[in-house]
């Protein structure tokens, strides 16, 4: 009885459920040990130094002014903070837009019949994936705005737009909030995904061509267009008034470098992603769409490219994470974004590891929030079998 | 006329065939290839110009040094030519090594090839950086680099030469242990060796983004490993924390981390080990990319067969001996081309540390050279970006050629 007993009660030392615990905590010690270690070095320090540790700096002036936006250096912090983060999401969402558009093209050119697309796709994504982003957004900062483009004096005035490296200026709405202009295009976005659904219902039921697209793009044109003059605003032409430009909107040149750096370097990367997913439809799929008869076009578009995306989304959502990530390079290029605010109020006297923990923490669930999102889409669109 | 007729009455092959088919086969292609050709042929035209006519090229060719090393002394620049050729006859050994050791599974690559192919393949494969390295020779103007050049391959090639022998060799299993020290300790001699004569925080030039990348590789590997079977592992606390620490790193900028590096790293350290630029670099580098290894080697865990497992438990292998003996090399060898993918993207991240902490490494040294008397407000900035991207391409292009190769030799995803 007793020896039957010992048997299947092995001793503690030879017991898997006591020595994985065992284990565990010999490990969280470890690293608890590691971490008490750094952050009382870091108390210490700090303390030696008189460096606050505390995050009540977010409410001092923040003594420094930012270009291209309305804020007085007298302006909090917090609020820098607040215009870094916009003109993070800025640069990230027209890049992100810009960058699949390429992309995609590319990705597409590459595996066109035609010799000289497909070789000049395949240049471009060797070229510019083997390259530092660093190097390009440097040329595209350094070479194409300061140097390749006019100062102000001698910009380029075209009727409706000023080139110059101080800026780009193009037709804008003046004379209304940008809360106005901002809820009307949204209106007009709502209206083209209405319009779209109903051609596609209709189309569904009578088989007449939906012209989904088309249709709810002129919805959305027209919806911003008369929207826009009902809420008071007037296009205004860009114009040189000595050395500023006035009139329009002004594209900051910072901004500008950023971005086409940022799209260039990621549409490299989306243009190999869409050209495995689109291999990796099977080839029945384009043949059938050419059986029946439709045109190339519709046979990318229609076919091919809705099931090709489906594959590509996951990869892609990496790309879109590590293009919002590389956007913090912009604050090596004066283009004020979350970084270079947190660069510059670390340099003017904030304590660097609050304020750089923040900058962290809000990068961190920016990249958490889009990775569900992209799980989300991932779920939906995946396909559905038996 | 019908299609059949059409292609019975075109003979297939030549040059007007291929035209036809691959460039002008419709109007809409034709069309294409018009303005896309055009297109082409400028910018060719632009950079041929450029570079062979217009570029001033004197500013790379009188900055060389600066730029490959930065302001390493002259006096030690005998140091860095000797650890090349070392480092060369060590890769040589190992690459004969492994040659040797290696059963010949397939015969689709070397074994079936004639000479002549072989060298084709070797030029296709190593042409570019020949090239280079070539190219970087004529801009020098004495004869030192030439004849250190000519002793490193020499090296390389007596070292690959001797150890295919030694790979066939019956040795007994304490030279084994032997040599395999000998192997670990080589790189931490030469590290030793130069950094005796130049620290390391005065490592510059491409020659830090070359080391820093190398150095930031080989730290990352134990942490980035334990940190996967961490994720991997059923004990919960262990798990919870490997996760923690991997997405925070990867959901972070490198860039920010540099920053945060840059100006805070000596607080979290007592204040006698105050860390240099490059060491802030380096270990920025370490625990960034550990992060990443860790989600590359969990797929390598991951692709490994559960009857591989269940097997060495069969045996009665302790979990250890499984995990090490049995589950581990499987997993690495099937990641190997991801890693050369973290190595390049890695490499091209250096020049983030030359940006953040002030480092004076390629990307920098070549901004910093356009401001210097003989070139100031000419405008060179061009040239030397080209520079420093052609440099950078090369590197990465010819190591993304050998890990999409090397993929292909190892089966990957095939087997």
């Amino acid at each position: 009885m007793t020896s039957a007993q010992a048997s299947t009660r092995p001793p503690l030392h030879r017991d898997v459920r006591v020595l994985s615990w065992a284990f565990q905590l010999v490990v969280f010690a470890l690293v608890a040990g590691v971490v008490y270690w750094l952050v009382g070095n870091y108390q210490e320090n700090t303390a030696a130094s008189g460096i606050p540790t505390s995050f009540d700096f977010l409410s001092n002036p923040a003594t420094f002014g930012i270009p291209g936006a309305d804020f007085a250096p007298t302006e909090s912090v917090r609020n820098a903070y607040v215009i870094g983060v916009l003109n993070t999401l800025r640069v990230s969402v027209v890049g992100i837009i810009l960058a699949t558009v390429l992309g995609i093209l590319i990705g597409i050119g590459r595996l066109s019949k035609n010799w000289i697309v497909s070789k000049i796709s395949a240049v471009y994504v060797e070229v510019i994936r083997n390259l530092p982003l660093l190097v390009i957004m440097t040329f595209t900062f350094l070479g194409l705005i300061l140097q390749a483009m006019p100062t102000i004096q001698e910009a380029w005035v075209f009727s409706w737009l000023v080139v110059s490296n101080r800026g780009i200026g193009v037709p804008w709405y003046q004379n209304a909030s940008g809360w106005a202009l901002f809820a009307v295009f949204m209106v007009g976005l709502a209206g083209w995904w209405l319009v779209a659904r109903w051609r596609r219902s209709v189309s569904d039921r009578t088989g007449a061509p939906s012209r989904a697209g088309l249709i709810g793009g002129s919805v959305f044109l027209v919806t911003i267009v008369v929207g826009w003059l009902l809420v008071g605003a007037e296009l205004t032409l860009p114009a040189v008034d000595g050395r500023q430009i006035a009139g329009g909107i002004r594209v900051d040149p910072s901004f500008f470098a950023v971005l086409v750096a940022l799209v260039l370097y990621t549409a490299s990367h989306i243009a190999e992603i869409v050209r495995g997913s689109i291999q990796a439809v099977p080839k029945g799929q384009g043949e059938a769409a050419s059986a029946l008869a439709l045109s190339p076009f519709q046979r990318m578009w229609n076919i091919i490219l809705p099931q090709a995306m489906r594959i590509a989304i996951p990869p892609l959502g990496n790309q879109y994470l590590n293009l919002i990530k590389n956007s913090s390079l912009g604050a090596g290029f004066a283009y004020f974004e979350l970084t270079n605010v947190t660069q510059v109020t670390v340099g003017n006297g904030s304590p660097a590891v609050p304020a750089f923990f923040l900058a962290l923490v809000f990068y961190v669930v920016i990249s958490l929030v889009a990775s569900t999102l992209v799980n989300i889409a991932n779920r939906r669109f995946r396909l559905v079998e038996r | 006329m019908t299609a059949v007729e059409q292609a019975r009455v075109r003979p297939s092959g030549g040059a007007a065939h291929w035209l036809r088919k691959n460039l002008f086969s419709t109007w809409r292609d034709t069309a294409l290839t018009i303005v896309f050709g055009a297109l082409a042929a400028y910018l060719v035209f632009r950079f041929a110009a450029f570079v062979f006519v217009n570029a001033r090229w004197e500013i790379i060719q009188v900055n060389l040094k600066l730029l490959l090393v930065g302001r390493w002394p002259t006096a030690h620049l005998l140091r860095l030519a000797v650890a090349v050729s070392v480092l060369a006859l060590w890769a040589g050994l190992i690459a004969g090594l492994i040659a040797a050791r290696q059963v010949q599974r397939d015969t689709s690559s070397i074994a079936g090839m004639t000479t002549r192919e072989r060298i084709f393949d070797l030029a296709r494969r190593f042409g570019l950086i020949t090239a280079t390295i070539l190219l970087l020779l004529s801009l020098t103007d004495t004869a030192g680099p030439w004849i250190w050049t000519a002793a490193a391959i020499v090296a390389g090639l007596a070292g690959r030469f001797v150890g295919g022998r030694l790979g066939r060799l019956i040795v007994p299993r304490w030279a084994m242990w032997l040599g395999l020290l000998a192997m670990v300790a080589t790189p931490i001699v030469i590290y030793v060796y130069l950094a005796d004569a130049v620290p390391l925080a005065e490592w510059e030039g491409f020659f830090f983004n070359i080391s820093a990348a190398t150095a930031g590789i080989i730290l990352s590997f134990p942490l980035g490993v334990l940190l996967a079977l961490g994720r991997r592992s059923k004990l919960r606390l262990v798990q919870w924390m490997s996760i923690t620490y991997i997405e925070f790193v990867r959901g972070s900028p490198l860039y920010v981390l540099l920053l945060l590096a840059n100006v805070s790293l000596e607080f979290f350290v007592p204040a006698s080990l105050a860390p240099s630029k490059v060491v802030r670099a380096i270990v920025t580098f370490t625990l960034f990319t550990a992060a990443y290894l860790a989600e590359i080697v969990r797929g390598g865990l991951q692709s490994v067969p559960r009857g591989q497992e269940e097997a060495a438990k069969a045996l009665g292998l302790s979990p250890f001996k499984q995990t090490s003996l049995i589950i581990l090399p499987q997993a690495l060898r099937n990641v190997i081309p991801a890693q050369i993918g973290q190595f390049i993207s890695l490499f091209k991240d250096t020049t983030l540390a030359g940006l953040a902490l002030g480092i004076f490494d390629l990307l920098q040294g070549a901004q910093a050279i356009t401001q210097q008397d003989a070139f100031r407000g000419q405008g060179l900035i061009i040239e030397t970006l080209v520079f420093v991207g052609f440099m950078f391409w090369v590197g990465s292009f010819t190591m993304s050629r050998e890990s999409q190769r090397l993929e292909r030799k190892l089966g990957v995803g095939t087997r």
